[in-house]
């Protein structure tokens, strides 16, 4: 029957015509074999409270992802609710597991650079710096002053492009989308294409060796960053304008997702969403890695440590960074850029082991290298930000709503290739 | 950070049946660490995170390490006769290490801003006693990181709230990052197979006629 010729349905009909139940045929009961026993739900302990015994309300096992688009990537939380509210979540991760460990444990020293770039692609350039700085402890190599403002200068910029990046999708995960979110894309295309200028690729840039960096700056980088660093506050200005007294926004993020300071600590959760909490722990400030003792710049604090702070704290820090950038800019040296004692290829050092760590975007990245003397680790270890940061998402999101859950998740700021490694 | 000599005075005076012992570190940042035995893993880790003076609250970095049975070569110096003379000579004894699996935690202090230390916990082999205690009831950010390495070194964690795979699927059934750990031969169907996965593939489904 054609659409045209079809009588039009009344309009109560229009949705949920299902529903009815009329229109559903009956199985023919001889000829359909039943279906087979469904296996035990393997879940643990499903939960039977109170409320299911009185037949009063009843929970709901909801398994968000691992392919929803608030999920960050391929995540997946085992949610329980009752009513709206979540009483339980459990994450669920793995599903972009490669054993990048392992793959590490195989590869020489050199070989794994580029690998650490798809741990979070979106900074390649701070997963490559924590990389060579634990290597460069590990066998006592020292970086040319040059090389060490490089490294400054490409981090601070890798941290404004990730967290542009990540308060635009958080708050297109609040719903206002499209326009921020293509606000942060706009600076970012800025920042690939001088990423690009100067190592050859816009994400997997490869970029830094041990003892200093691949090769020196193209001419006319630094005016391409000097020009990036002149405009960038203007757009923070108009992003702030934008969205810090949006309605909806503090609607959903004030006082959703508290973390108190004693918990953030004792779960290890750092970066950003630690100093929401109102810690104030900053790798850089810490341990002083690099030329970070050169640089006067202040580590913005939270103090309720919810969504908002986290979101807030994101904002202050590109302002930071933003100065740091331009000190970097003043007081670029002249000279080498790498370590001319430096071997790359057959490279093995003394038996023996490293930990370093660097403040990354999302928190504290380290590395754990054990050498045995030979071209490869023998034991390589990632200390991703974003996969000891999930630790907590449970604690965060009990008693809000599901939708809540969506945006605490996107304020833990995580990347799926870091998280499962 | 106040060094590991006074460090372990402090800690035989405060917790005197703790079995301690100092692994040193051979590469150029001499970061020694701390073996503890497991049965009093918790009470030194809660002694390291309450104790005024090191306060180390932030556990940064939970891994483990594999370690397989080896011969270590020893030089011995022994009294021997030689040519009618006693002497002393040095000789190579061959001495068989068993092979164990290690927890590495990082400690690091957000109330002092020093650290890390680095404890170590040793199960008694590889194979049936693999259990060290958990330090989650200590520091929580030990609870993921605990669980991945229970997931991929097959290390069980005495008193782990929640102890689960995590980054491989439940009916996973080996520890991949074990050094012996070998990948099987089905491990991904591939609908066209080349090269190696061919050779793989014939083995695995010759009904099929591979050619």
């Amino acid at each position: 029957m054609s659409a045209a010729g079809r009588p039009p349905l009344p309009p109560e009909d229009l949705m949920g015509a299902l529903s009815t139940g009329d229109l559903v045929p009956e199985p023919l009961a001889s000829d359909v074999p039943p279906p087979p026993p469904r296996p035990e739900a393997r879940y643990e302990a499903r939960p039977k409270g109170p409320w299911a015994e009185d037949g009063e309300g009843e929970l709901l096992e909801v398994s968000v992802g691992p392919h929803h688009p608030s999920t960050h990537g391929v995540f997946r939380m085992d949610v329980v609710l009752e009513g709206e509210r979540v009483v339980r979540l459990k994450p669920v991760c793995g599903y972009l597991h490669r054993n990048h460990e392992k793959i590490g444990e195989g590869t020489s020293y050199l070989g794994s650079i580029p690998y650490t770039d798809r741990l979070d692609y979106f900074c390649s350039l701070t997963n490559n710096w924590a990389y060579v700085l634990t290597v460069e402890k590990l066998a006592g190599l020292q970086v040319p002053e040059r090389a060490e403002y490089i490294r400054v200068l490409t981090a601070e910029l890798t941290r404004l492009l990730n967290h542009v990046c990540l308060i635009g999708f958080l708050v297109h995960d609040m719903g206002a989308m499209g326009t921020p979110l293509m606000y942060a894309f706009r600076e970012r295309e800025k920042l690939l294409d001088l990423f690009e200028a100067l190592t050859g690729s816009r994400m997997m840039c490869n970029y830094f060796r041990f003892g200093g960096c691949r090769c020196d700056l193209p001419p006319g980088w630094l005016e391409g960053v000097q020009r990036f660093v002149e405009e960038f506050p203007r757009f923070l200005d108009e992003y702030e304008r934008l969205l810090n007294e949006n309605e909806i926004l503090l609607a959903r993020s004030q006082g959703i997702g508290v973390l108190t300071p004693e918990l953030a600590i004792s779960a290890g959760v750092t970066g950003p969403m630690l100093r929401a909490s109102g810690v104030n722990y900053d790798v850089r400030k810490v341990d002083r890695y690099g030329v970070y003792g050169r640089f006067a710049f202040r580590v913005p604090l939270g103090e309720h440590g919810d969504t908002f702070d986290r979101y807030m704290i994101r904002l202050l820090e590109m302002r930071e960074s933003h100065r740091i950038l331009g000190q970097a800019l003043r007081g670029f040296p002249a000279g080498p850029i790498l370590d001319p004692k430096a071997k790359l290829r057959g490279f093995r050092p003394r038996a023996g082991e490293a930990y370093g760590r660097i403040e990354a975007p999302k928190g504290e990245l380290g590395f754990y290298l054990i050498s045995d003397g030979k071209p490869n680790p023998y034991r390589y270890r990632v200390r991703s930000p974003s996969f000891v940061n999930l630790t907590i998402l449970e604690d965060l999101c009990l008693g809000h709503t599901l939708a809540d859950a969506v945006v605490i998740l996107g304020s833990v700021d995580i990347v799926m290739g870091e998280v499962d490694r | 950070m106040e060094a590991l000599d006074s460090l372990l005075t402090r800690l035989h005076a405060a917790l005197p049946e703790a079995r301690v012992a100092v692994e040193p570190n051979p590469a150029v940042p001499a970061q020694s660490s701390l073996v503890v035995d497991p049965d009093q893993a918790v009470a030194v880790a809660r002694w390291l995170r309450d104790d005024p003076q090191l306060r180390l609250d932030y556990c940064s970095n939970v891994t483990g390490v594999d370690w397989l049975e080896s011969t270590v070569i020893e030089k011995v110096r022994v009294r021997r006769v030689v040519d009618g003379a006693e002497q002393a000579v040095e000789e190579s004894v061959e001495r068989r290490r068993p092979g164990y699996l290690e927890a590495v935690y990082h400690l690091y202090s957000m109330a002092l801003g020093h650290g890390p230390l680095v404890l170590r916990q040793r199960t008694r082999n590889r194979v049936d006693d693999t259990r060290v205690a958990s330090l989650t009831p200590i520091w929580r950010s030990a609870e993921f990181q605990e669980r991945e390495v229970f997931d991929l070194f097959g290390v069980r964690f005495a008193g782990h709230p929640d102890l689960r795979r995590i980054l491989m699927w439940e009916e996973f059934e080996d520890y991949p990052m074990r050094k012996d750990y070998v990948e099987p031969d089905d491990y991904e169907y591939e609908p066209t197979p080349h090269d190696e996965v061919l050779v793989k593939a014939r083995r695995h489904y010759p009904a099929e006629g591979l050619s």
